[in-house]
């Protein structure tokens, strides 16, 4: 009985050896030894070998419903303006001075039977659909029995994510986290100097470079020289609290958010003892104004890291980029925008928390092919003079959105979970009035001197 | 999109909605889909909260009366085959349905039923009665064929 654990504490010790050595210390390092990169060739190969033989098998038994990236249905893209002008010019009776017709509902009949079969906002808060299936049981919508290659490939598949990558990927995640703890601990004790400020910026890359390793990540960064600078604001679109993991990779940010419990309080308290990170007790995100000002406290200080914000202020599935909200562009400042696309081939990055709770969340990433995404840095952008802050906003949305190859959407991602606010309901209204109503209602406006 | 959606829905149901509204076999798998996405209960049928969390809708001036168009008078429930009774009328007309057999009834994507189905968001009261004439002679000139038809990219 000994024996056997003897036998099972020496495998243990070769095994964690193993995975410091070739893993861990390269990692620290910033140094590839080319595992990855092998790994994913042979992935890409496999995947292009399945499309093929998918589609095959599609064009041998039509009842396989195919999958469309470009939506379900054909669309008008008109205003509303063009769409009814097009109706009214079959009227019998001459329109030209705004009138109400029984026409007119066809238009937002159709509108509104088109947004039921297919809208632009809640496809936004579920996982993207595939071109193409990806091996992955968690993707496969409508799977039919193909061919006994797919179905073996798919069988090892399954036993090189839960059975080898699995626990490797555990493994790298507990040390990467532990090693945060403790380092960023052990920062903390040295008082400010200079060298504090480099060690600790040092734990944090190293930690995150073992996380991302955790993920078998390979990120491609683009246009480095626009990295963000201290006393700026990075912002980004999210998809999920791994981005996080993917921009530290690359640079120092100091993290804002909420005071958590649990393990997240654990690396909340010990990371903001070696350097400044802005972290919010719950009642006082409600105070909009003391969260300005500590925000800009935070960047009037040089010194400090760059900010890193998510103005969604939820996880969206990376093919669309939702409202920003204004807070982070009221500050003042200098954006650093930055786009972040993953690519779903290789496995979905989008946390649907409606769905997910954090630990599985973390499991179906430990257990996808990998992460393989680009990071643009875009150049920095300042609030112009007679710009508010929400097309402020706008503006920088816009140029992450077009980076990234997004959809670039004026929706608020708290649509999520909320209902959307009567104001925009009588936007709409309104709208549609002033069409029957504008040209006789400013006539009257003008009248006699 | 649900994993196991597709696999609720059998083949002599698709068979069934197929020949009652003429949709294809994958627009139907497709749209079983989106309506299992749009029922946050889970329990196979929507409700009127399911179609107002659609922000697009919910914000159609025509909204409410669209959505009160898939209820059955009195109920508060849609099931999938109601759901795709609704959704049939706005099937673009095809030009070889037009030779089919006379004796298998008006197909639900008719001109008239196009026509029918608008007329129904002014009829609040379901009596069957707007003023008829004006509504004639309007609707002769528009080409409800096409307004009122929703075409799928595959």
């Amino acid at each position: 009985m000994e024996g056997a654990w003897e036998i099972a504490f020496v495998l243990f010790q070769v095994w964690l050896s193993i995975v410091v050595g070739l893993i861990v210390l390269p990692a620290m390092f910033g140094v590839s030894l080319g595992f990855t990169d092998i790994y994913i060739k042979v992935l890409v190969k496999t995947l292009e070998w399945a499309t093929l033989r998918i589609q095959r098998g599609q064009k041998e038994q039509p009842t396989l419903p195919s999958q469309s990236a470009n939506g379900i249905i054909e669309k008008d893209d008109g205003s509303m303006e063009e769409e009814i002008g097009e109706l009214r010019r079959s009227h019998p009776k001459n329109l030209a001075g705004g009138d109400f017709t029984m026409c007119d509902a066809f238009y937002f009949c159709k509108k509104g039977i088109e947004n039921i079969v297919e809208d632009q906002v809640t496809q936004r808060f579920t996982s993207e659909e595939l071109a193409s299936w990806n091996l992955l049981t968690r993707t496969n919508n409508n799977f039919r029995y193909i061919s006994v290659r797919l179905t073996i490939i798919w069988g090892l598949g399954v036993f090189i994510r839960y059975c080898i990558l699995l626990p490797l990927r555990i493994t790298l995640a507990v040390i990467g986290l532990s090693w945060l703890v403790i380092g960023t601990t052990l920062v903390g004790l040295l008082p400010s100097c200079n060298a504090k400020n480099w060690l600790s910026d040092l734990v944090h890359i190293t930690c995150y470079r073992i996380c991302a390793r955790g993920l078998s990540a390979t990120i491609r960064y683009h246009n480095k020289e626009n990295r963000p600078k201290k006393g700026g604001i990075c912002v980004a679109n999210h998809t999920s609290p791994i981005d996080i993991v993917i921009l530290a990779n690359d640079g120092c940010y100091a993290m804002v958010g909420q005071v958590h419990g649990g393990l997240m309080g654990v690396i909340q308290r010990s990371i903001v003892r070696s350097c400044p990170h802005v972290w919010f007790e719950r009642s006082e995100m409600k105070d909009r104004h003391a969260v300005a000002k500590r925000l800009k406290d935070h960047i009037a200080d040089k010194t400090k890291l760059p900010i890193l914000i998510f103005p969604e202020g939820t996880c969206i599935n990376n093919t669309s980029v939702m409202m920003f909200k204004k807070g982070s562009f009221e500050i003042g400042g200098t954006i650093y925008p930055v786009a972040i696309k993953y690519d779903p081939q290789f496995g979905d990055a989008f946390w649907n928390s409606a769905k997910y709770n954090m630990v599985s969340y973390l499991l179906r990433m430990m257990t996808s092919w990998a992460i393989v995404c680009n990071v643009w840095y875009l150049p920095p952008m300042t609030r112009q003079d007679g710009e508010d802050a929400v097309q402020f906003a706008n503006r920088v949305k816009s140029a992450i959105a077009h980076q990234g190859g997004l959809v670039d959407l004026s929706w608020d991602g708290g649509l999520k979970r909320e209902k959307v606010k009567e104001s925009f309901k009588e936007e709409q209204q309104k709208m549609y009035s002033s069409m029957i109503v504008g040209s006789d209602f400013h006539e009257a406006s003008v009248g006699p001197a | 999109m649900g994993s196991r959606a597709s696999s609720l829905l059998r083949e002599e149901d698709i068979e069934e909605i197929k020949k009652q509204t003429g949709f294809s076999h994958s627009q139907i798998t497709r749209l079983y889909s989106r309506f299992h996405s749009l029922d946050k209960g889970e329990n196979g049928a929507l409700s009127r909260e399911d179609f107002q969390r659609i922000p697009e809708l919910a914000i159609n001036p025509l909204g409410d009366r669209i959505i009160n168009a898939f209820f059955p008078e009195g109920e508060d429930q849609v099931n999938f085959r109601g759901f795709m009774r609704t959704l049939a009328h706005f099937r673009p007309v095809e030009d070889n349905e037009k030779n089919k057999d006379p004796t298998s009834g008006e197909p639900l994507n008719s001109r008239t039923n196009k026509l029918f189905f608008a007329f129904q968001l002014y009829d609040l009261d379901r009596d069957d009665k707007i003023s008829r004439d004006e509504l004639l002679q309007v609707l002769e000139k528009v080409d409800v064929e096409q307004k009122m038809s929703i075409r799928f990219l595959h």
